[in-house]
C-alpha cells in the first residue's frame, strides 16, 4: 500500500529505500520495475511515461533477495539470458555476447566460474551473478530488493562495499531496498525513508540523521528516548534546565517531547542533571558502554558513553542531556 | 600421529551399534515388522504378477505369440495406443495450464478448482463412465446435438477418449501444482525483467524447472490411461475389434475361458506397469529434489 507518493530519483545516484517491513518499499520497487501496477499515479523514466509499459519494455535490471538465478543454467548462460532473449535484430552475435559475459564475470570477480551452476556457488557469489545478469542488459535503472538480506553479516559487509565500488565505476542509476539502517546510511547517496506506505523523508545520509523530518524517521534510524520537556522563549527545558543545542520550533510554547539519542546523554552528579535515576545494568562493546538507567516508572533509559568509569547496579546517577530533537 | 589415531580407533568398540534414538524399536519388533511387510508384498503383489507371466507362457512361446496375431487383440492394442496418444497430451496441456494458473496466480474460485481437479480420484470410474453415458446418450444433455450431426460419441472412440481423459486428468496437475508453488514466481519475474516474453520465459525457465516432475506425471498418467477399465468399460460397448481396449479385451478372453490368451494380453499391461515402475523409481532416485515433495503416488 502506497499513498501520495512522489519520489524523484536522480540519474547516476545510488538511492536507498529504507523502511520497516510492510512500509511499502518493495512494492514501490516492483512498481518501478513493472512487476506490480499502481491503481493511480504514474511512473516516469527521464520524462517518458512508463506507467503502462510492460516489464519487458522498461529496461530495468532487477536483483531479487533470494537471487532467483536460473537453476538449470550455467553462470555464463544466466548472465547472457537477457541478451539471448532479445529479438534477432537487436541481439548481439555469439562472440559479442561471450565477450560481454566475460567482462561482467571480471567485474564480479568470478572469471573462472562461467561453467558452474548456481547450486555450486555460495550465497554471496550467487548474488554477484544475479547483479551481473541484471547489468548485462544495460538497464536504465538497476533495482535491488533487499540484495543482502539472505546473506550472513560478514558477507553482507563485503558485498556492500563492493556494490558501492561497482556503482562508482559504472555510474549506474541504482535504487535498493533495505530495512537495515546501517546499510542504507553507509551505501546510499540519498536515503528515502518510508513508513506505512508514505514517504517520510528523502535526503543524504547526513541530512536524515541531522534533521530527521519526523519522530518516525528519527526512531527508525536508531534508538531514541522520549523525554518530557517544556518549550519557552526559544529554549527547550527539562526539569527547568535548558538543553544545549536544541532550539524549540518557532511559536511553540508549552510541553513537548524531546527525543534523545543514547549518546546525547552524559553521566554527571545528580545535583547538576536534567534527569536522575539508578543504574540497572551496563555492558561494554567495542570501546563504548551502554548503561540502562532506571527512573522510577516507565522503561529504563539507554545511555551510551565512552568506556570510562564503571557503574555497579543500584548506583545513583544524574544524566545531562547535550542534544536532542523536537518536532512541531 | 598414526599411533594416536590407532589408539583412539582401538578404543572404539569393534562394531559400534547404530546410535539409539527414542523412535527406534527393539530388534525383535523391527524384524517382525519387516517380515510382515515382505510377506504381505510377496503374497499380494509379487506372486500375482509372476502368475500373469507364468500363465501367459504356460502353453509355450508359440501360443503366447499367437495371441497377438489375433486381429481382435491387435485392434485392442491399437485402440489403447490411440486413446493414450490423445488423452495423455491433452492432460499434459490441461495439467500444465491448471497448475500454472493455480501456482502462479490468485483468482476467485482457486480452491474450488483444486478440489475439482481431485474429483476423478474420489469418484468411482464406473460412475464417471455412467455420467458420460447419461450426458452423451441420445436422451442426454448433449446427446441430441451429436446425434443430429451424426457424431457417434458413446460406444466409439470419442467416448472412450473422454472417459479416459476424465479418469486421468488429476495426474499431471497434482504433481505440478505443489512443484510450481514451491518454486514460486521469482525466476519467471527475473526472466521478464530481462526482457523475455511470457512464452519465452515459460519455455526457457518454467518448463526446464518442471521437466522431471512433468515426465514423472506423464508416465503415471499414461499407465493409468492404458490400464483404465471401469469408466471405459461403461462407455465402450465392448464391440470386438472396434471398441475394445486392452483391459476390456482381457476381460472378454477371460470370460470365454481362454486363459492363456487372457493372461498373454494381460502380460502387456503387467509389462507396462513394470517399465513404468522402473522409470518412476529411477526418476525418484535421480531427481528426487526436482519432484514435488508431496506428489509421490
Amino acid at each position: 500500500m502506497l499513498h501520495d507518493f512522489d519520489l524523484d530519483v536522480r540519474a547516476g545516484e545510488l538511492l536507498g529505500l529504507l523502511g520497516p517491513s510492510g512500509s511499502g518499499k518493495t512494492t514501490l520497487l516492483r512498481i518501478i520495475a513493472g512487476l506490480d501496477f499502481p491503481d493511480r499515479g504514474r511512473v516516469l523514466f527521464g520524462g517518458d511515461d512508463a506507467t503502462g509499459l510492460p516489464v519487458q519494455k522498461r529496461a530495468v535490471g532487477f536483483v531479487f533477495q533470494h537471487y532467483a538465478l536460473f537453476k538449470h543454467m550455467s553462470v555464463a548462460d544466466n548472465i547472457a539470458y537477457g541478451l539471448n532473449a532479445r529479438k534477432r535484430a537487436d541481439r548481439p552475435d555469439k562472440a559479442e555476447i561471450k565477450r560481454r559475459v566475460g567482462d561482467l564475470l571480471d567485474l564480479i570477480k568470478l572469471s573462472g566460474f562461467a561453467d558452474r551452476y548456481p547450486s555450486q556457488l555460495s550465497g554471496g557469489q550467487r548474488q554477484r551473478v544475479a547483479l551481473a545478469r541484471a547489468l548485462a542488459v544495460e538497464p536504465r535503472v538497476l533495482l535491488l530488493d533487499e540484495p543482502f538480506g539472505a546473506l550472513d553479516a560478514q558477507v553482507r559487509k563485503d558485498l556492500r562495499r563492493w556494490l558501492r565500488e561497482i556503482h562508482d565505476r559504472t555510474g549506474q542509476t541504482t535504487i535498493f531496498v533495505t530495512h537495515d539502517q546501517d546499510e542504507a546510511l553507509e551505501l546510499s547517496d540519498r536515503v528515502a525513508v518510508l513508513d506505512r506506505g508514505r514517504l517520510e523523508q528523502v535526503g543524504t545520509p547526513d541530512e536524515v540523521q541531522d534533521n530527521p523530518a519526523s519522530a518516525t524517521v528519527l526512531r527508525f534510524l536508531g534508538d531514541a528516548v522520549e523525554v518530557e520537556a517544556i518549550a519557552e522563549s526559544g529554549q527547550v527545558r527539562v526539569d527547568g534546565r535548558p538543553v544545549p543545542g536544541v532550539v524549540s520550533p518557532a511559536g511553540l510554547i508549552g510541553p513537548l517531547k524531546l527525543y534523545v539519542r543514547p549518546w546525547q546523554f552524559q553521566l554527571t552528579e545528580p545535583s547538576a542533571a536534567h534527569l536522575r535515576g539508578t543504574v540497572r545494568a551496563s555492558h561494554r562493546s567495542q570501546g563504548r558502554q551502554r548503561i540502562e538507567v532506571e527512573r522510577g516508572e516507565g522503561r529504563p533509559l539507554l545511555v551510551e558513553d565512552f568506556d570510562g568509569e564503571r557503574y555497579a547496579a543500584g548506583h545513583p546517577v544524574g544524566l545531562r542531556i547535550v542534544g536532542g530533537y523536537v518536532f512541531a | 600421529m598414526s599411533e594416536t589415531a590407532a589408539t583412539t580407533f582401538a578404543a572404539l568398540p569393534a562394531k559400534p551399534d547404530a546410535p539409539r534414538s527414542a523412535v527406534t524399536e527393539g530388534r525383535a519388533v523391527r524384524w517382525t515388522l519387516i517380515a510382515v511387510a515382505i510377506v504381505f508384498l510377496a503374497l499380494f503383489l509379487v506372486v500375482p504378477l509372476a502368475t500373469v507371466f507364468v500363465q501367459a507362457l504356460s502353453k509355450g512361446w508359440e501360443t503366447y505369440l499367437a495371441t497377438f496375431r489375433e486381429p481382435d487383440a491387435l485392434s485392442a492394442v491399437r485402440l489403447t495406443l490411440i486413446v493414450a496418444a490423445i488423452a495423455v497430451p491433452f492432460n499434459l496441456v490441461f495439467g500444465i495450464a491448471a497448475s500454472w494458473a493455480i501456482a502462479k496466480f490468485e483468482f476467485p474460485g482457486k480452491s474450488l478448482l483444486v478440489t475439482l481437479i481431485d474429483l476423478p480420484f474420489s469418484v468411482s470410474p464406473v460412475v464417471s463412465g455412467l455420467i458420460y453415458v447419461l450426458v452423451f446418450s441420445a436422451q442426454g444433455v448433449f446427446g441430441a446435438f451429436f446425434v443430429q450431426h451424426g457424431i457417434q460419441v458413446l460406444f466409439a472412440l470419442p467416448g472412450i477418449v473422454l472417459a479416459t481423459i476424465f479418469v486421468t486428468f488429476p495426474f499431471v496437475a497434482r504433481e505440478l501444482i505443489p512443484l510450481m508453488q514451491e518454486q514460486g514466481t521469482a525466476e519467471e519475474e527475473a526472466a521478464l525483467t530481462l526482457g523475455a516474453s511470457g512464452l519465452w520465459a515459460f519455455l526457457t525457465v518454467t518448463l526446464p524447472n518442471i521437466r522431471w516432475g512433468l515426465l514423472y506425471s506423464v508416465l503415471l498418467c499414461n499407465a493409468r490411461a492404458m490400464g483404465e477399465f471401469g469408466a471405459v468399460s461403461v462407455v465402450s460397448g465392448h464391440i470386438r475389434g472396434l471398441t475394445n481396449t486392452i483391459p476390456l479385451h482381457v476381460e472378454i478372453l477371460y470370460n470365454e475361458y481362454n486363459f492363456v490368451a487372457a493372461f498373454a494380453v494381460a502380460s502387456l499391461l503387467a509389462g507396462l506397469a513394470l517399465v513404468t515402475l522402473l522409470i518412476k523409481s529411477v526418476l525418484e532416485w535421480r531427481y528426487a529434489g526436482e519432484l514435488a515433495a508431496g506428489g509421490r503416488h
